[in-house]
Parts: structure tokens; C-alpha cells; sequence
């Protein structure tokens, strides 16, 4: 790996910190409902399986999701939205937390239900085999994902027909509340794909080299071979398990030793140890990550909440296979538009004030704050943009 | 109707490469109803695949290959065995291109048969339609005659919704005209099969057929039934139902699922509040009863709405 595209990996992870942060702090503020998984903790399994991923390649992921779309380079400012309910989010805020879709990045997004998308995955899989080309899917979910049917219909026939999917368990340890010692027969996750004739690993998941290592492998092998991977991050989530789990089913000790080795932290010192980084360089990158997410917030601050009419649309598609005249007394028929709808390139991030600087924030109704660019408002831009219709 | 079934997925296989199906035995057993028979000498494996017994699974694939663009068709041996994959259908395929704000679509076919075989008891007699015709995002379709079904098979693999396909065990051996030449009957459509003045039968898939055999004894008594079948419950073509019960200002919905909050009851309310003004009587329907399926043949034919049961709700309308 060269230097720069280490140092671009540790700015990933931060990203996804400070990112999971400021929507811990929404959430309290009441800004962000419904439920949020944060990611904190887990960063270097969706960074270090992203990065060896080819632009062309296709991911589906469970509802702790916001890590993977930010890794696979979805705008921060499209995602915050969505969980702020807003109609720039990159769902037009039908989604929330726990569905991310960035479809031009062939992220399929983050599903609600446990184990639900791993046959979603072997699907894509097999059409990937269907049109011969070379693509892989990444499937991730956590380790309460294998007790359900799902998983093992799905590595059932991935390993019979031979389909290009990695599918990697971020064990966190926790299924909710139910540690794997109380929930899994087998406590190597990993293990199981022994049942299938599956390739199979472990591998650290707070170590983001390890990660990338394992995974690269696996896609290699699915590329090639056409065979799946089961891989087993070992990892630990230092939040609960959504904003409203409190914990109380692990000691504070346990949580405590697990963020000594905190993967930004081994990374960082890692690019201060091998790559000739300073602690400075990486205090520098911290400063304009959070000051990244200081413009997130103002472009969250702009945007409109969604139009009711939105609420009919994007339920089918028109068709000339519908005798429309029928079906439009329906106004979920009515709003049906042929194309897709594909999340808007906004235009860059306008320099937003230093933190320190940062004004009290404004209440969710009022305009950008003062000292944002009277130039094009991004948020518009975006409205603009879904409004008009994707490729 | 097996054979018109079987044209319109060989002929859409071979119009388009992206059509494939898969399920258990479509391929090598060529089908457990014979309905996939030959297609896996025709097109191969991949377009043919046999899968483990792993409902949720086989709807899973469909609707992940629909996502990267492939047409599939995943049979299911019946729909019974559709329960085990409710949370593919329910919470995948028919919600992902609203969740995701229209950026995903799910262009696939789930097809089977549906309601009651013959005695083959409650796990494997059931009407599904009102379950899959509840939830927004599907397409629901149920074809009466082969005619209907290869027209709307056709259309339901080139749409780009996911379309719930139900056929009927008892009707795949139904003989019927089907066009020689190319066609398609677009989803959404009614059709009225009878024409009638006195009262509007408004009726779907088996009960359709019943409905038709109930339409022939009424004609002896001198009653002319208008049979109307809806052949898509979702979206609903409720103009030629309306049109029709304003012209005999009566009507009957015949179904084969249960009564209660079965979709003949959506009917109905649709009926009485557009057509209050025309009817001359309360709506009647005709359900299944409101059991689980009985085994013994005697059973079974009570349970089901019969011709006889249909004449009984045309009479009550009448007040005959």
C-alpha cells in the first residue's frame, strides 16, 4: 500500500467516527429519530474491505450502515440528510439510519432485517454469473445474522452454484443484547462455512490491514474461481446497540480494554511508526474532518423537509405492461415514473467555519448559518438534481 | 392453461437473455405441474436452475438479480410454501425502490399456483391473493383461462415491478384459445367474460370459472348474470366493475380466499360507496368458510364457493 492511500484510509475511519458522533448528538437533540446503529468501533472492517474493492463491484449491507456507504464514497452531507428526514438525503428521506443505497456506487444498501439480504446477495451473485462478467459481491452483516435461516439458505447455494460473493460477519460479539456465547452452538462464527465446503477465515477485524488482506484474498477468490468467502471480523461496538441500548449486558472494564486497541488509534500510530506521518499530520486531518462535518450539518440546516406529494412516489415504476388508465386512480400509480432515481453529484463542500468558531446550532428550521456562502445553495442543488431524473 | 403458461415463458426466454427461472423442480423433474416442461433442454442451467428446497432462498435470488437487471421467475411449487418466503416478497422486493427513493427496481415474477388443490388438506389448500394484494409495491395477478394467462405472463416478465403470478392447480388443465400470433394482455385490465343485464358477478381465478358454471343455471331461470373478472387485484381496473353494476344495479363478489378481510371486501366498498346511488341491493359475497381446508372430499366441496352458492347470492340480490 503507498503512503498516501494509508493516510487517505485513516482519514476514511475518522470520518466515519466524527460522522457517527455528531449523529449521536443529533439524535439526542432530537434532530435524527427512529433507530441508529452506530458503527464506532468497527471501522476498520468496512474501510479496509472497501479499499480492495473495484468501482464495478457490488455490496449489501445490514441497518449498521452508515460505515460502508461513507467508505464507498457516498457524500456525508446526502447521508446526514436522510437521517435528518430530509428531502436531499440520499433515500428523499424514505429510509432513515438503516437504509443507506448509493446505487451508482453498486451499494445496495443497508437492510432492516436480520439476515434478510444475505439471499439478496446470492441473487446478485448469480446475476453477476448470468452476465459472465468478473464482478464480486460484498455481503456484511453481524453475528446474530448466521442463527437465522437466511444464512445458511443463502451459503447453501452459493457454495453450490459457485457464486462470487464474500460474505463477512462483523462479529461485534453482541447480537442486541444476546452475546454469541449465549446464542451461537459454535463460537468460531467462521466455522460454519465448514457445513458448505466454503473457504473460510478469521481475521482481526480492529486491525484495518488485517482486513484488507483477508478481503482481497476473498474477492480474489471470487473473481477467479467464482467461489464464496465466509470471513469473521473479529470486532466490538463501544456504543450500544442502538441509541436507546444503555449496556448493561457488558462491564464498562470489557468496553474499556476493548478501545485500547481501537482501530483508528493502531492506525494512526502506524502511519506515525512506517509511513513518516506526524502526530501533527493527523491532528490536521482530524481539524478538516470535523470542520467536513461542521459544512455536513449547514447543508443538513438548508435542506427542505420532503414535499408530501414525495411520499406517492418511487413505489413502482411506469410501465407499459400497466393498463395505466386503471392504475392511476392510485396516486402511488400516478407518481410512478419510468427511470430510477440516482442520488445527485452536490458540488464541494463550501469552506465551512473553524469548529472552535462554530455557532450554537440554529434550530432545524432556520437558514444556513451565518458565514455560509450566499453562492448556490448545495441543498437546492441536490432538490434539483433528485428532482430531475438519474441515468 | 399448463401449455400457454409454458409459451409465454419460452417465448420471453428467447426474446430476451435476461429471463431466467429457478425453483424447486423446474428443471430436470420439468416441473412439478409441468408447467417449466422443456425449458431446461432449451435454454440450460443457469436459465433453468433447480434449487434446494429453500423458499427463502429461491425469492431472495430473484430479487437480488432483479436488482443488477436480470428478468427472473421464481416458481414457487405452490404458494403455500410462499409463506416461508413472506420477508423477501414483503420487506424486499416490494419495498427496496421506495426505501431507497426510487433508486432500485425489482423486476421479477413470482408465479405458482394458489388456492385450494384437491384434498390435500389446510397447509396445502389456501387462497393467497388478499395477503400479497395488501401490500403496495407488488403487482398482483390471477389469470382465469389460458388466453389470460400467457397475455399476462407475458406482460408481467417485462414489467419492471415485482408481480405475484397466481395460477390455480385446477385450472391447469382448462382447455382454451390462445392466440397464434404474438400478444400480451397489460396487467391492470378486466375483462367482463359474461355479458349480463340483470346482476354483476364479479369474480377471479377458479371462482371466475364457478362464477361462469353459476351464470349457465341462472340462464335457465331466466336470470342474465354479468360476469366480470378483474384478472389484477393490484392494480384494480374497478371502472368495468363500476360500469357494470350501474347497468344491473346488483352485485355479487365471488372469491376463493377466506371472509374475513378477504379482497372481495375491498371490492365491495369500493362498490357501495361509487355505485350507491345505482344499487338496488347490498352487495352479497361468496368466500370460502371460514375455516382451515378440511381433508374429506365432502369437506372440501362445502367449504369452497360452489356454483350453487353463487345462484343462492344472485337470488338474495334479486330478492328472489
Amino acid at each position: 500500500m503507498i503512503r498516501e492511500e494509508a493516510f487517505a484510509l485513516y482519514r476514511q475511519m475518522l470520518l466515519i467516527r466524527r460522522f457517527e458522533e455528531r449523529c449521536a448528538q443529533l439524535y439526542v437533540e432530537g434532530r435524527i429519530g427512529g433507530f441508529l446503529h452506530l458503527y464506532i468501533g468497527q471501522e476498520a472492517v468496512g474501510v479496509g474491505a472497501m479499499s480492495v474493492m473495484r468501482p464495478d463491484d457490488y455490496l449489501i449491507a445490514y441497518y449498521r450502515d452508515h460505515g460502508y456507504a461513507l467508505a464507498r464514497g457516498a457524500d456525508p452531507r446526502l447521508l446526514l440528510a436522510e437521517l435528518c428526514g430530509k428531502f436531499t438525503g440520499i433515500s428523499r428521506g424514505k429510509g432513515g439510519s438503516m437504509h443507506f443505497y448509493d446505487v451508482p456506487r453498486g451499494n445496495f444498501g443497508g437492510d432492516g432485517i436480520v439476515g434478510g439480504h444475505l439471499p439478496l446477495a446470492a441473487g446478485i451473485g448469480y446475476g453477476i454469473r448470468l452476465k459472465d462478467t468478473d464482478q464480486v459481491c460484498l455481503c456484511f452483516f453481524g453475528d446474530g445474522a448466521v442463527n437465522e435461516g437466511a444464512f445458511h439458505e443463502s451459503l447453501n447455494v452459493s457454495a453450490l452454484w459457485d457464486l462470487p460473493v464474500v460474505y463477512i460477519i462483523e462479529n461485534n460479539r453482541y447480537g442486541m443484547g444476546t452475546s454469541i456465547d449465549r446464542a451461537s452452538s459454535v463460537k468460531d462464527l467462521y466455522q460454519r462455512a465448514s457445513a458448505y465446503g466454503i473457504p473460510r477465515r478469521e481475521v482481526n477485524g480492529m486491525d484495518l490491514l488485517a482486513v484488507r488482506t483477508a478481503v482481497a484474498e476473498a474477492i480474489e477468490r471470487a473473481r477467479t474461481d467464482k467461489r464464496p468467502t465466509l470471513l469473521e471480523a473479529e470486532t466490538y461496538r463501544y456504543r450500544g446497540h442502538s441509541m436507546s441500548d444503555p449496556g448493561k449486558y457488558r462491564t464498562k472494564e470489557e468496553v474499556e480494554e476493548m478501545m485500547k486497541s481501537d482501530p483508528i488509534l493502531l492506525w494512526g500510530k502506524r502511519l506515525i511508526e512506517q509511513e513518516r506521518f506526524s502526530q501533527a499530520d493527523l491532528d490536521a486531518v482530524d481539524k478538516e474532518v470535523l470542520a467536513q462535518m461542521e459544512a455536513t450539518v449547514a447543508f443538513v440546516e438548508s435542506s427542505p423537509d420532503p414535499p408530501p406529494e414525495s411520499m406517492y412516489e418511487d413505489v413502482y415504476v411506469r410501465s407499459p405492461y400497466i393498463n395505466m388508465k386503471a392504475a392511476e386512480k392510485d396516486p402511488a400509480w400516478r407518481s410512478a415514473i419510468k427511470e430510477d432515481r440516482m442520488p445527485p453529484t452536490l458540488p464541494p463542500p463550501t469552506a465551512a467555519p473553524a469548529p472552535e468558531a462554530r455557532p450554537a446550532a440554529p434550530p432545524a428550521e432556520s437558514k444556513p448559518a451565518a458565514g455560509a456562502p450566499a453562492a448556490p445553495n448545495p441543498a437546492e442543488a441536490a432538490v434539483q438534481a433528485t428532482a430531475k431524473v438519474g441515468s | 392453461m399448463r401449455d400457454a403458461l409454458n409459451q409465454a415463458m419460452k417465448e420471453e426466454m428467447a426474446r430476451d437473455p435476461s429471463v431466467f427461472i429457478l425453483g424447486e423442480e423446474v428443471g430436470a423433474y420439468q416441473g412439478a405441474y409441468k408447467v417449466t416442461q422443456g425449458l431446461l433442454a432449451q435454454f440450460g442451467e443457469w436459465r433453468v436452475r433447480d434449487t434446494p428446497i429453500a423458499e427463502e432462498v429461491i425469492a431472495g435470488v430473484a430479487v437480488g438479480a432483479a436488482f443488477i437487471g436480470l428478468r427472473p421467475i421464481a416458481e414457487m411449487m405452490t404458494f403455500n410454501f410462499s409463506l416461508l418466503a413472506l420477508d423477501m416478497i414483503i420487506n424486499h422486493a416490494a419495498k427496496y425502490r421506495y426505501m431507497s427513493g426510487g433508486q432500485v427496481r425489482c423486476p421479477m415474477v413470482m408465479r405458482g399456483p394458489s388456492g385450494a388443490a384437491a384434498q390435500v388438506a389446510a397447509q396445502h389448500s389456501q387462497a393467497f391473493e388478499s395477503i400479497y394484494a395488501h401490500v403496495p409495491g407488488l403487482v398482483v395477478a390471477m389469470p382465469a383461462t389460458p388466453k389470460d394467462a400467457k397475455g399476462m405472463l407475458k406482460s408481467a416478465i417485462r414489467d419492471d415491478n415485482p408481480v405475484i403470478f397466481l395460477e390455480n392447480e385446477v385450472l391447469y388443465n382448462l382447455k382454451g384459445e390462445v392466440p397464434e400470433a404474438e400478444y400480451h394482455i397489460p396487467l391492470g385490465l378486466a375483462e367482463v367474460k359474461r355479458p349480463g343485464r340483470d346482476v354483476t358477478i364479479v369474480a377471479w381465478s377458479r371462482s371466475c370459472i364457478t362464477a361462469l358454471a353459476a351464470a349457465t343455471k341462472l340462464a335457465e331461470e331466466g336470470i342474465e348474470a354479468e360476469v366480470v373478472d378483474p384478472r389484477t387485484l393490484r392494480p384494480l381496473d374497478e371502472d368495468v366493475i363500476f360500469d357494470s353494476v350501474r347497468r344491473t344495479n346488483r352485485c355479487v363478489v365471488a372469491e376463493e380466499g377466506w371472509r374475513m378481510a378477504g379482497f372481495g371486501a375491498e371490492i365491495s366498498d369500493r362498490v357501495q360507496r361509487a355505485c350507491f346511488d345505482e344499487l338496488d341491493a347490498p352487495v352479497v359475497r361468496v368466500t370460502a368458510e371460514d375455516v382451515p381446508m378440511p381433508y374429506a372430499k365432502t369437506l372440501e366441496k362445502a367449504y369452497l364457493p360452489q356454483p350453487e352458492k353463487i345462484v343462492d347470492a344472485v337470488r338474495q340480490v334479486m330478492y328472489r
